[in-house]
């Protein structure tokens, strides 16, 4: 059943305790790719996120990078092999200075390029120049989160997990930070999976995107024809149904059920 | 000059106590579990360093028994992680405080079957000898305690902000989470940490029993120093240092200005008086997380 893809993601099924987040998950992320994810609050975005990096181990299924089985080995090995998980919530060091923030992304390597890529990170993300001697947890929050793109970009990763790096940031910003995934994605190669409740943004920069409802993939398609579908409008993009929103909700069922 | 001779006395004390509050606060931040075993370890290192140094002993030259102790306790701190703490990980507070109480009377147990529970002191090339400083008699074992722990604080120092251990152990200790997202094996750091912690226990076990003796009681010492962790607010490295410092300096002014039984209580009543105006203790630092 191999597809080729970067990252193969295979009936997965986790679960917390006795609440199962993940009802078979299959979703494939192609090198070079950038796959969104889409979703509301509490489909299960994070918890496919989790898993992929080891965070989580599934009950069933398998995630292969590259074609090499990585479902249930520890966070830093899979680090090392290549996937980079940016979690929601911009999680820095708070104490920690923006310049060491950024190093400790390279901590599973030994390579002597590292200096090289902070200067790297540095250019796509400038506003941290200026900051780098300060604590991370002085940043405003748009900083914050160019401070975990940029840190886990210092790992120097195959794929980035991309956990909401919308969330609570105005949409300039938003527009800001998804346009520079997409130059990382175009330059350096990184392929990227994007976990987004804004569909519209997400589907701007993606090539391909799933929707994730109640921990199952509803839907699927190319990011163009995705934006096109009646339902992404309606229940994601909060386009056509303006007016008497809540009503229609209630009234037309999804067709994906 | 009585003032400067109460002052370095309060201040050698106030080193020890510092040394083992530093214990406390680095395994708490590390893994947030208080481990009231510090107190122990620091009497068991001292007992390790009396085992191979003293001549009715082992008899090894004093610093190899010293090294020996440090690296002896660095071991036992890093299997009470691997093999105790590390099982309960995630389990309530109360659990915790429970099992470190109890690991703390068998390393008691352990160092009376072994030494006896006759107070011993480490023999050192130190003892009992005095500087003469400007018409002033000191204690050079006291001179050497101050000595060696602020050698020991420049060296902790370095490492926690120039290595990177240090930065990996200082990062995973502020966001676990993010650690393990980065890739930092946060598990092994925690090992690591209590390794440290068990190191410096025995650095202060051994400047402990240089300046009097040590008998498997002396762990009991560790009560004042957490009351020293939660003075310097009980987050924050140099706080627990300084902290360790002021309880120390507090008894001998105490004892000798307002009554010779006071210096037992002036670090609780310290504490208290702290909790009470600065409950997060005098040199906490601040985290912040923008949204
Ligand atoms: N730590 C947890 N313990 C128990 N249930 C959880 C936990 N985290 C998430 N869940 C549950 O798992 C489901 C999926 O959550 P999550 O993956 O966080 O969704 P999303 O990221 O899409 O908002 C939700 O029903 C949520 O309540
Ligand atoms: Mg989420």
């Amino acid at each position: 059943m191999s597809s080729g893809a970067l990252l193969e993601v295979r009936n997965l099924e986790s679960y917390y305790g006795p609440v199962m987040a993940l009802r078979g998950v299959s979703l494939d992320v192609p090198e070079g790719s950038v796959v969104t994810v889409l979703g509301a609050n509490g489909a299960g975005k994070t918890t496919l996120l989790r898993t992929i990096s080891g965070v989580l181990d599934p009950e069933k299924g398998s995630v292969a990078l590259a074609g090499e089985a990585i479902a249930g080995v520890d966070p830093d090995v899979i680090v090392t092999r290549g996937v980079v998980h940016v979690p929601e919530g911009r999680e820095v060091f708070p104490l920690l200075s923006v310049a060491s923030n950024l190093r400790l992304g390279a901590y599973t390597r030994s390579d002597d390029a590292i200096e090289d890529d902070l200067g790297l990170v540095l250019g796509y993300f400038p506003v941290l120049k200026e900051r780098l001697a300060q604590p991370a947890g002085t940043l405003s929050g748009g900083e914050q989160q160019m401070l975990v793109i940029g840190r886990a970009l210092m790992a120097r990763p195959r794929i980035m997990l991309l956990d909401e790096p919308s969330l609570g940031l105005s949409p300039r910003l938003v527009s800001a930070i998804l346009a520079t995934v997409r130059r990382l994605n175009r330059e350096q190669g990184v392929s990227m999976l994007l976990v987004e409740q804004n569909a519209r943004q997400a589907l701007d920069i993606a090539d391909y995107g799933y929707v994730l409802e109640l921990g199952r993939v509803v839907l699927d398609g190319p990011a163009d024809r995705l934006r096109q579908s009646a339902d992404i409008r309606e229940f994601y993009l909060g386009g056509q149904a303006a007016g008497g929103r809540g009503e229609r909700r209630w009234k037309r069922r999804k067709t994906w059920r | 000059m009585e003032i400067l001779q109460l002052t370095v006395s309060g201040l050698a004390n106030g080193c020890i106590y510092g040394l083992i509050a530093l214990g406390f606060v680095l395994i708490y931040k590390a893994t947030e579990q208080v481990n009231f075993a510090q107190g122990d370890m620091m009497m068991l290192g001292a007992f390790l360093a009396v085992g191979l140094g003293n001549a009715d002993w082992l008899g090894m030259p004093f610093l190899v028994a010293c090294a020996g102790a440090v690296a002896g306790m660095a071991a036992v701190g890093w299997s009470m992680e691997r093999l105790v703490l590390r099982r309960i990980f995630g389990q309530s507070q109360v659990t915790v405080v429970i099992l470190t109480i109890a690991l703390g009377f068998v390393l008691r147990f352990v160092a009376g079957l072994v030494w006896g529970h006759e107070p011993l002191s480490l023999e050192n090339p130190l003892a009992g000898s005095n500087a003469r400083f400007a018409g002033l008699v000191l204690g050079l074992d006291e001179v050497a305690v101050i000595v060696v722990t602020l050698l020991l604080t420049g060296l902790l120092f370095v490492f926690f902000n120039r290595s990177r251990l240090g930065i990996a152990m200082q990062a995973s200790s502020q966001n676990q989470l993010a650690a393990y997202y980065m890739g930092i094996p946060v598990r092994r750091i925690h090992g690591l940490t209590w390794a440290l912690a068990g190191a410096i226990a025995a650095i202060a076990g051994i400047l402990f029993a240089t300046k009097g003796s040590i008998d498997p009681s002396a762990g009991l010492l560790g009560i004042k120093a957490f009351a020293a962790a939660v003075i310097g607010g009980f987050g924050s490295l140099p706080g627990a240092l300084l902290g360790g410092l002021l309880v120390g300096l507090s008894e001998p002014f105490a004892a000798r200005f307002i009554a010779a039984g006071y210096s037992q209580i002036i670090p609780y009543a310290l504490l208290i008086v702290v909790l009470l105006l600065r409950p997060q203790g005098l040199f906490s630092q601040v985290m912040g997380k923008k949204v």
